[in-house]
């Protein structure tokens, strides 16, 4: 029975690139398949792109081409990833600049574009398409002022069109996670657009390994501490059969661990109705799937069904939401959490005497209770040191830049031993995300496959 | 009756979506999925997170695996890129779902390996 193999090489824009070096050279792929974008990174890159227009695509593009380009040239293997972000075409044209530069030829570079729909929220709204938010059914009109982008969610086919035009590596912008791994398997298969649970399989396996080492031993909730190699982990691959069964693995002699814990965990990650998880290719149902420890690091997957595909597609919008600034100052023995609730007292007091205007003022203490919040237990025993972190949400930049300059004062004027001062950190601003959905056609009536072929200079 | 605290004998993880978080709760066979299933229902889980969570609490089984998977609403401070939060994308909701604790017989808390 006829094979294919994937691998994985990125979680999220900013992971390590060296897990997937060695699944190119150790791990007998045919394919590396990249997840650049979480629902946060269009709004990091929007605002790359509003500084430079020729930005707005994953920085790490240039570093992970170089690393992986000569086993392009070597092996055969292609790439595809979704790096493109906001700026897809642009990300093409490192990728051809980082070729040329390794002196590659015979190369051939796909754009998928069309999943950017900013520009074409009036005219949805003339078609009497409602863009109301998809949780909340909020009218539009609330934010539409203030969107920065949008973007549907587009599936696996056009990549895999661009595949059957030759090319080696696909980049687009918003393509979801699991199109990248779906597509090599609908491209070597053949499979039909109606092949429901092999296209569901595909989306699984997907969906198991687009957050890299989640799968392979990274941020395993059991008995972590017996996992190996963290420092060198290695990344999921992913051997799919053409039934629609595949194992996950990873490269021998890199560290982590998969077995069905390691893998179960990934699973649900980010999952709502998990026998109906929806995505532009298939609506898919987990809820059969059976996890078998079939080696040392093999885990088989079976069972896993599928659905026909939605008649829309989801569209991801994000707005201007404010701004914020925060501090993060730390108090020592004896009575540090008294100390640091003298000065969250104090602080909130100046903040109404200056009258600053914020929407919300947030106290944590950090060794405490910053991340469970209200779930934390209280301490019975003296603590060591606490850190105290306060935030706001202020309307304008300039309005949550004074909050940080209410701090360093203190380091005289309030209680004792105030330390660890880690700076004024920048005014942050808040993107809020904004769900609809469309009909599906009137996004793929616009995608745009195009493909660039590198030939060899100097 | 004895009780037994969620971390000594599952697994959890949480994801984030727009301002919803959901926790995949792992149970290590089937007599404890039917004991989760009995005891961590959503209405308690919905309790447990009073102050972080404001929205509803649904619950979906997956016997398959021996596994739930709770869909917290409202639940991130408006989402990830809007909150002003530390844990800005609900990373620690599973371990903070493990800290419930739930009744067992005296004999299986004896039984209980870690």
């Amino acid at each position: 029975m006829k094979k294919v193999r994937i691998g994985a090489a990125q979680g999220f824009y900013g992971d390590t690139i060296e897990p997937a070096v060695a699944t190119a050279k150790k791990g007998d792929v045919q394919y590396i398949c990249f997840d650049a974008l979480a629902e946060l990174t269009m709004a990091i890159l929007k605002k790359d792109q509003m500084k430079n227009e020729k930005a707005g695509y994953t920085k790490d593009i240039s570093l992970q081409m170089k690393a992986l380009l000569p086993y392009v040239r070597e092996k055969g293997i292609k790439l595809l990833t979704n790096a493109g972000g906001i700026n897809p075409e642009g990300a093409q044209q490192e990728i051809i600049r980082v070729a040329e530069e390794l002196g590659m030829d015979d190369l051939k570079v796909a754009v998928v574009t069309g999943d950017n729909v900013l520009h074409r929220i009036d005219e949805f709204q003339d078609r009497g398409i409602s863009l109301n938010h998809l949780e909340t059914d909020q009218p539009i009109e609330t934010v539409k002022d203030k969107l920065v982008f949008a973007n549907a969610y587009i599936g696996a086919r056009p990549i895999v069109k661009a595949l059957e035009s030759g090319a080696d590596i696909v980049v687009t912008g918003r393509t979801t996670d699991t199109a990248q791994f779906l597509a090599p398997l609908i491209h070597e298969f053949g499979w039909g657009e109606e092949e429901w649970d092999r296209l569901a399989s595909g989306v699984f396996m997907g969906h198991l390994l687009e957050c890299s080492a989640q799968s392979t031993g990274g941020n395993f909730s059991g008995n972590w501490w017996e996992i190996e190699g963290f420092d060198r982990i290695g990344y999921p691959i992913a051997e799919f059969s053409e039934n629609g069964d595949f194992t996950v693995s990873k490269v021998e002699d890199r560290g982590g661990l998969v077995t069905v814990d390691t893998v179960k965990e990934q699973m649900l990650y980010e999952i709502h109705d998990p026998a109906n998880y929806i995505t532009p290719d298939v609506v898919v149902d987990i809820t059969n799937v059976q996890l078998e420890n079939t080696g040392p690091n093999k885990v088989k997957v079976t069972g896993t069904r599928g659905k026909p595909r939605p008649e829309t597609l989801k569209v991801v919008m994000g707005y201007e939401n404010g701004y914020t600034g925060q501090v993060m100052v730390g108090f020592s023995w004896p009575d540090p959490l008294k100390k640091a609730r003298k000065v969250d007292e104090i602080i909130r007091k100046q903040i109404k005497q200056r009258g600053l205007d914020y929407d919300e003022v947030r106290t944590d203490f950090v060794g405490y209770n910053s991340l469970h919040g209200p779930l934390a237990h209280e301490y019975e025993e003296d603590l060591n040191e606490i850190y105290l972190r306060m935030a706001v949400r202020a309307k304008t930049k300039k309005e949550a830049a004074k909050f940080s300059r209410l701090f360093p004062p203190l380091a005289l004027n309030g209680p004792p031993t105030m330390s660890g001062f880690t700076g004024n950190t920048a005014p942050r601003a808040l993107i809020g995300m904004w769900s609809a959905l469309i009909p599906r056609e009137l996004v793929e009536d616009h995608i745009q496959i195009k493909n660039v072929e590198v030939s060899a200079i100097g | 009756m004895a009780s037994v605290q969620l971390k000594d004998v599952a697994q959890a993880r949480a994801g984030d979506k727009g301002n919803k978080v959901n926790i995949g709760l792992f149970a290590p066979d089937e007599e404890w999925f039917e004991r989760f299933k009995s005891q961590v229902t959503p209405e308690r889980v919905k309790d447990h997170f009073k102050g972080l969570v404001k929205g509803d609490v649904v619950r979906y089984e997956l016997p398959n695996i021996h596994a739930f998977n709770f869909v917290l609403t409202e639940a991130l401070d408006g989402g990830g890129s809007s909150s002003i939060r530390m844990d800005n994308l609900g990373k620690c909701f599973g371990a903070n779902l493990l800290r419930m604790e739930i009744n067992v017989s005296k004999e299986v808390r004896k039984e209980e390996k870690r």
